[in-house]
């Protein structure tokens, strides 16, 4: 497991060219250590699901250096070759809303993503067992989603976002469906497992409820990042 | 790794497995429309064999008796038994008919064979009740298929024939049940006329000065009697002799006799190239169509379900499942889909469309092998367009509102 976190510097995103060209990103700075949770706010066109989509090397950024865990895998271009890999088994993802897989039961939609990356299915379900658990979803193990909570399904989702280890987990908008405590739960989840798996999570939020929980945010406007003490109260 | 297909189709198998049905609905008129193919192909051989000929001799540039009408002298045979090489001759006359029993009629090739005993050309090799005829009139077998039983009374032109024996798979080129009766019979059916239509011709006939010449009396009896009776048969049937060149003996008929003669690969040739060349056509062009809408059905639902999981896709792409994994999983259900319509299709068709269809279904294993392959074929095929459109879903769609 890499244990650097990620570091981003000088980010740059454009798009189209000549006179239509837009620039979503002119100048994103972040750096996340592992173990810590941090916070990316901003209003609607600020540029944080374009960020997120360059972080997540789902997008190529203009320009810029994205340094994850001990390698660089953007340096004005991808320096990586198999970005599918590189998200596979580096970065993590917990989504707005859960989107976990309908057909697939709770230990498999977290098994799935080590099976892709070749391990053997017991050993995979083993390591997913091991999260549910750490996630107090353990009982669910064999339900199909449809069957749990919306609480029980964030946390799966969570799980699947932690299950390869990776030194990164972008969060976008975890907490949105939640109601306060649930959310709440949430981050406290987060934070637990950025420490216990010693991994860097990104939180993109619009959420007033969880805005006060981090310690450090960002502040996305106009395509340019300034960073902040948070309050870092406890949550609930 | 886990089979995504296989779970995908296990959590919503009702649905699966009911659209399945309704293909295999599809696959089963498709593949009984080959069978039906099949059954006249064969009907066409099976009308070949039951003759016991190796060869047939018609009407000189003719290609009697089955695809057009042939008409000789009935006492050809004789020349022709005297041949070397030839073993046992025999007149034959085919009629396609409505047979009458009671109230109803049935459709029938009407075949008139020459007095005999089991193994004489154009007699049915074998019976499944009753006897072979033994009488020199008014008596018939008939093929199980027309209806008849033991015993019943066919009513041909104004005279009745006790079914005195019956026959499996005896039928003609169309399908048509056959039924046999004494060759004198036949003839005089194939030209028989009521009594008001006789009679109108015998008077004619004495009123015309040609036939009735003064001081001539016996000329108009023997005009009358000459229409009255039908001295032509539509072919001979010849078997050869063991070790006897069918093309030899054909060619000699053929320079003495002025006949035309054909031999079984050339009969088999007319009866399937010729005779049923059109239905095949039709029968073929139904099954491109069928094909077609089969693919497009196919394509269709595969596609409406790969657009119900773009949502899982995007996540499944983002979170780096390649894309062969996505593009199996939609080809694996397509083939799944595929095998259950065929499983469906199959089922059907044998057991509910090949047994209530009025013609004679045959379905072949090797048949049915090569449909299974050309089903496949066709979901490969039909996952084409949903592969595609699985492949150019964005990740990034997993990310953001």
């Amino acid at each position: 497991m890499i244990k650097k976190g990620i570091r981003i510097e000088g980010l740059r995103k454009r798009y189209g060219k000549g006179d239509t060209a837009v620039d979503a990103l002119k100048n994103v700075n972040m750096e996340v250590a592992p173990g810590e949770v941090v916070g990316l706010i901003g209003p609607s066109g600020s540029g944080k699901t374009t960020l997120l989509k360059c972080l997540g090397a789902v997008i190529e950024p203009t320009a810029g250096r994205m340094i994850l865990g001990d390698e660089t895998i953007y340096d004005d271009k991808w320096l990586v070759r198999d970005l599918r890999a590189l998200r596979r088994d580096k970065i993590g993802f917990i989504f707005q809303a859960p989107y976990l897989i309908p057909f697939l039961d709770v230990t498999d939609n977290v098994a799935l993503l080590p099976m892709l990356a070749g391990q053997r299915n017991g050993e995979s379900r083993q390591r997913a067992m091991e999260l549910l658990t750490a996630l107090d979803v353990q009982h669910r193990a064999q339900a199909m989603p449809s069957q749990l909570s919306g609480g029980e399904q964030q946390r799966v989702a969570i799980a699947r976002g932690l299950v390869n280890r990776p030194p990164v987990i972008l969060a976008d908008e975890p907490t949105a469906p939640l109601d306060t405590e649930r959310a709440l739960a949430v981050i406290r989840i987060l934070n637990d497992m950025a420490k216990r798996y010693e991994t860097a999570i990104i939180v993109v939020t619009h959420d007033e409820k969880i805005i006060p929980t981090f310690k450090r945010i960002y502040h996305i406007r106009d395509g340019v990042t300034y960073e902040e003490a948070g309050e870092g109260r406890e949550f609930g | 790794m886990i089979s995504l297909a296989g779970r995908d189709i296990m959590h919503g198998w009702g649905k699966f497995v009911f659209t399945g049905m309704g293909l295999g609905l599809l696959i089963g008129v498709t593949l009984s429309m080959a069978g039906i193919y099949r059954g006249m192909v064969d009907d066409a051989k099976v009308l070949m064999d039951n003759s016991s000929a190796d060869l047939w001799v018609v009407q000189q540039d003719t290609l009697g008796p089955y695809a057009e009408p042939s008409s000789i002298f009935e006492d050809t045979w004789r020349g022709i038994a005297a041949m070397p090489g030839v073993a046992r001759t025999a007149n034959v006359t085919y009629l396609t008919m409505q047979v009458r029993e009671g109230d109803r009629d049935v459709r029938a090739m009407v075949t008139g064979i020459t007095p005999g005993e089991a193994g004489t050309p154009g007699w049915p090799p074998y019976l499944v009740a009753g006897r072979q005829i033994t009488r020199s009139h008014y008596e018939a077998v008939a093929d199980i298929a027309s209806g008849f039983k033991l015993g019943d009374q066919l009513q041909i032109r104004r005279n009745l024939y006790e079914v005195v024996g019956l026959t499996r798979r005896m039928v003609s080129s169309g399908g048509d049940p056959m039924i046999f009766i004494p060759l004198k019979d036949a003839q005089e059916a194939q030209f028989l006329k009521d009594n008001d239509a006789i009679r109108q011709q015998r008077r004619r006939t004495a009123e015309s000065p040609a036939f009735n010449r003064p001081g001539m009396p016996d000329l108009l009896d023997a005009v009358t009697a000459s229409q009255s009776t039908n001295a032509y048969v539509n072919a001979v049937l010849v078997q050869l002799a063991p070790g006897t060149q069918p093309e030899e003996v054909a060619e000699m008929i053929r320079r003495w006799k002025r006949l035309t003669v054909y031999t079984r690969d050339q009969m088999g040739e007319i009866l399937t190239g010729k005779l049923i060349a059109t239905s095949s056509r039709q029968i073929f062009m139904f099954l491109v169509i069928l094909s077609i809408v089969s693919t497009a059905i196919v394509a269709f639902i595969i596609y409406t379900l790969t657009l119900g999981k773009i949502r899982e896709i995007a996540v499944l792409k983002l979170i780096g499942t390649r894309n062969r994994t996505i593009a199996s999983m939609i080809l694996q259900q397509s083939i799944a889909l595929g095998t259950i319509g065929f499983v469906v299709g199959k089922i059907t068709a044998t057991l509910f469309m090949a047994p209530i269809f009025p013609k004679y279904v045959l379905l072949e294993p090797l048949d049915s092998a090569a449909g299974f392959g050309i089903v496949v074929f066709i979901c490969i095929l039909s996952s084409l367009i949903a592969i595609r459109a699985a492949l150019r879903v964005d990740p990034a769609e997993a990310i953001g509102g």
